[in-house]
């Protein structure tokens, strides 16, 4: 077994633990914890997809900026622990998890019997992975699509301001 | 380029966390925890486009996670301030204890 292919297993075990943990959890805080781990592992898996980028973006956005929101929140509600995890049980939930399952079983067979002529990462994608090569994209082929999104963050901030004012005069 | 780890793993691994993310979305009555395993799922497709612009050697997938991440900060900032105002109208977060809409 390769170096690379243990760093991959302990990744992917630890990423799937730390999913499990964070939707299994009965104190929020825990779960936004494991959720963090969660978002580490997976900038370590894309590093080892030669993504330097998205790997330094997924801690920036994820852990850095989107988690801190959400455990800010926790702590504003002053929530405790759980004492009932899930809804009730009927048989509606339990076909959809039933559902759920088939669909995690229909992606995997479908990666599997039709993938394209990937077996090998081909020489460019080293360099794929730099900020030069995603920003020459980024600001030429999807420069509409990049202002797009601005104005969506600007939407966000605005809507954000407005749920959360007590009240609007 | 030799490479050990195939590109089926990494798909595999992206299904196995969407799952669980969906599993979580489903279940969960914390809204919050919702919130999260919806952060889990968005993730796990991100996995996948890296994944195949890695191995098809082509930048567009990462340019995608770009966009998929600015999307789920919008999403993050709307969702919680909605969170934060469910709590202040209803004093909880459960969402089977919010049935105003049902009928």
């Amino acid at each position: 077994m390769s170096l690379t292919l243990l760093l991959f297993l302990i990744l992917g075990v630890l990423s799937i633990a730390s999913a499990i943990v964070t939707i299994s959890s009965r104190n929020p805080v825990v779960s936004a914890m494991a959720l963090v781990l969660h978002f580490f592992m997976l900038s370590g898996l894309y590093l080892t997809l030669q993504a330097q980028f998205v790997a330094v973006m997924q801690i920036l956005v994820y852990a850095g900026a989107i988690m801190v929101l959400v455990v800010f929140v926790i702590m504003l509600l002053n929530l405790g622990d759980e004492k009932k995890l899930s809804e009730k049980w009927n048989i509606r939930r339990i076909v959809a998890i039933l559902f759920a399952f088939v669909l995690a079983i229909q992606f995997i067979s479908i990666y599997i019997t039709n993938l394209p002529d990937a077996a090998f990462i081909p020489e460019s994608a080293a360099f794929n992975g730099t900020v030069q090569a995603i920003g020459t994209d980024l600001f030429t082929n999807y420069l509409v699509q990049f202002e797009a999104i601005a104005v969506l963050l600007l939407a966000a901030i605005v809507g954000a301001l407005l749920l959360a004012k007590r009240k609007i005069t | 380029m030799i490479n050990a780890i195939p590109l089926e793993y990494y798909l595999g691994l992206a299904s196995i966390i969407f799952l669980i993310g969906t599993v979580g979305v489903l279940v969960r009555r914390n809204a919050i925890i919702v919130f999260m395993s919806i952060e889990l799922m968005l993730n796990s497709v991100n996995l996948t486009f890296v994944g195949f612009s890695t191995y098809l050697g082509d930048t567009a997938g990462q340019v995608f996670v770009f966009f998929v991440m600015a999307v789920a900060a919008a999403e993050a900032a709307i969702g919680l301030a909605i969170v934060l105002a469910l709590f202040r109208n209803k004093q909880t977060i459960y969402v089977d204890e919010v049935n105003v809409l049902k009928w």
